[in-house]
């Protein structure tokens, strides 16, 4: 009995470890595929060890690709061009691809498996992208529901951005949550303030990362952010811009307009900003600083139910409304929107309807 | 020892395994990725194809195993764990290989043998063939007729579901509701076959 069980053992055992071994030494004789180069952007090379997929490879090289599953093809973030060496469009990738994407390369880089030496293109953006550990230095109230969050930079030191991007703020395990979690904020802050990051959040009720900023965070804690990211940003041209927003909305365009004042940029600029009552209007004093320091700039707070009409000083209405009221020369300005999807939508509407031609329209929907 | 009449034999359990054993249609084996799988005939011919490959050499690699270490040792109830361990290590090293030395299968089957590993049908035709008592050249036979069986069911359920694409389905039954309902007609086509081959 006792000598059957330990046969039984042995051979088992036996068989799992030669299979085992079989598998480890074949991955390293057949799965070895030597260094593989992989020029980025025509501009720089690295050297990897081949054999793994893209996306972790250029991971471990600090260039950050935008990826929510983790590498398992199924939130298709991670595209990148690759012009040679990646081998046919696999059916994995398939169903994330429109057709113009295949037709210019573009694949995911979870799935692009690195068998030899490659050619891709990153946005140069995303090869700004690193990570930040950051001290919360300062927790302002802004409104009942919306605070604004300092970070001071403390490794790496100073951050590069362009005004209009978006930083995504890790959420660290607590109380409320259990896995660690990445949202997506804009970043305020004056950009000549390069050690820096604010960010402004409104709390969203039973959000997980909103709920750990109004709840857990304390001065003096460390945060980590990745960033920057987003193509949010002004064009540099001399049309008259048009920046309407709305809540958190807010945040981009104040770091526009802090860049605009560095810059002292002259461009005709209308800044229409909507609020349901007027406790909700956040900022309206530096807004009134920058009508004064900027050379021609005027802002524009709308109230939809005012309890005291006329009161700041303030448009009544919805924002559209106001905008369809307000807004001359429309056909020859450029358009900003930050905010929730309902109001951009009605807003690209009304902007439309007025003429301003649908690639002259940006936004930012969160 | 003539092997002739051996290979008919082999040869009347591979059409009987295609169609009136149909591992898929007859004794459900392998459900989850016909069901999951089956949207297109292009890719569910790829993961048909993988599957008769996977399951032909598993079985002889499985019956070799069976007959020559498990017997002697008087351990045949071990089958269960080593078929499996047997299983996934053989369809590692094919990915590995075709991963490596051909692109061009590694493209058309390669990215489907993840899928395979877990398989029910593939350790199903193991156990079968052991049950059976099937001699290595019907295993063989068998093995081949159970896969082109799989393949076979696969491509007519994606060319049925590439054309309900169109169709109006009542909303409760989109999606999996109305394909096991196909399934099941068309397991009752398959038992049609049954009259046609006896005695295996």
């Amino acid at each position: 009995m006792v000598l059957e069980i330990l046969v039984a053992v042995t051979v088992v055992s036996l068989i799992g470890t030669v299979l085992a071994a079989l598998l480890t030494i074949c991955e390293h004789f057949i799965a070895d595929y030597g260094p593989c180069q992989i020029s980025i952007n025509d501009e720089s090379d690295v050297t990897v060890k081949g054999g793994k997929d893209l996306l972790s490879m250029l991971t471990a090289e600090r260039i950050f690709i935008p990826s929510a599953c983790g590498g398992r093809g199924t939130c298709g973030l991670c595209k990148l061009k690759v012009l040679e060496g990646a081998g046919p469009l696999l059916p994995t990738e398939e169903p994330y691809l429109e057709k113009e994407e295949r037709e210019s390369n573009v694949r995911l880089a979870c799935q692009v498996k690195v068998r030899g030496d490659l050619k891709i293109e990153i946005p140069q953006e995303l090869l700004a992208v690193r990570e930040y550990t950051c001290k919360c230095v300062e927790i302002t109230d802004l409104t009942h529901d919306i605070k604004q969050f300092r970070l001071e930079l403390i490794e790496p030191t100073t951050i590069d951005y362009i005004p209009g991007q978006y930083v995504q703020l890790l959420t660290p395990v607590y109380e409320k949550s259990d896995e660690e979690i990445y949202r997506a904020y804009s970043i305020s802050s004056n950009p000549a303030e390069k050690s820096v990051i604010e960010l402004i959040i409104r709390l969203v009720p039973g959000g997980i990362c909103t709920t750990y900023c109004f709840e857990y965070l304390k001065v003096g804690d460390e945060v980590k952010i990745n960033g920057p990211y987003g193509d949010f940003r002004l064009l540099d041209s001399d049309a008259p811009i048009v920046f309407i927003a709305g809540g958190s909305g807010m945040a981009p365009i104040k770091c526009m307009l802090h860049h605009m004042k560095n810059t002292d940029n002259k461009r005709k600029t209308i800044y229409y900003f909507g609020a349901n009552e007027p406790r909700e209007l956040l900022l309206t004093d530096l807004m009134r600083e920058f009508e004064k320091q900027l050379a021609n700039f005027r802002f524009v707070p709308v109230v939809c139910e005012p309890e005291d009409s006329n009161v700041l000083g303030c448009e009544i209405g919805l924002v559209t409304h106001a905008v369809q009221r307000d807004l001359k020369n429309a056909t020859e300005c450029e358009a900003y929107l930050c905010g929730s999807p309902g109001m951009i939508d009605a807003t690209i509407k009304v902007l439309e309807e007025l003429g301003v031609s649908e690639d002259k329209i940006f936004y930012d929907k969160f | 020892m003539n092997a002739g009449p051996e290979i008919s034999q082999a040869f009347v359990v591979c059409v009987s395994a295609m169609f009136t054993q149909n591992i898929l249609l007859t004794y459900f084996l392998g459900l989850c990725p016909f069901l999951g799988v089956s949207r297109e005939v292009k890719t569910s011919m790829g993961l048909g194809l993988a599957v008769i490959f996977v399951l032909t050499s598993t079985c002889m690699l499985n019956w070799l195993t069976y007959h020559y270490v498990l017997v002697p040792l008087g351990l045949e109830f071990f089958r269960f764990i080593l078929f499996i361990i047997i299983i996934a290590a053989f369809v590692q090293l094919v990915e590995m290989v075709l991963d490596r030395y051909s692109p061009f299968l590694y493209q058309k089957l390669g990215v489907f043998l993840p899928l395979i590993t877990v398989n029910c049908a593939i350790l199903g035709a193991s156990l079968f063939m052991v049950i059976r008592d099937y001699s290595f050249i019907v295993t063989i036979g068998y093995g081949f007729g159970s896969g082109l069986g799989w393949f076979l069911a696969i491509i007519a359920m994606a060319g049925i579901r590439q054309k309900l694409a169109n169709e109006r389905i009542p909303q409760g039954l989109q999606g999996p509701g109305i394909t096991l309902i196909i399934a099941g007609l068309m397991a009752l086509a398959f038992m049609g076959f049954s009259g046609v081959l006896q005695g295996t």
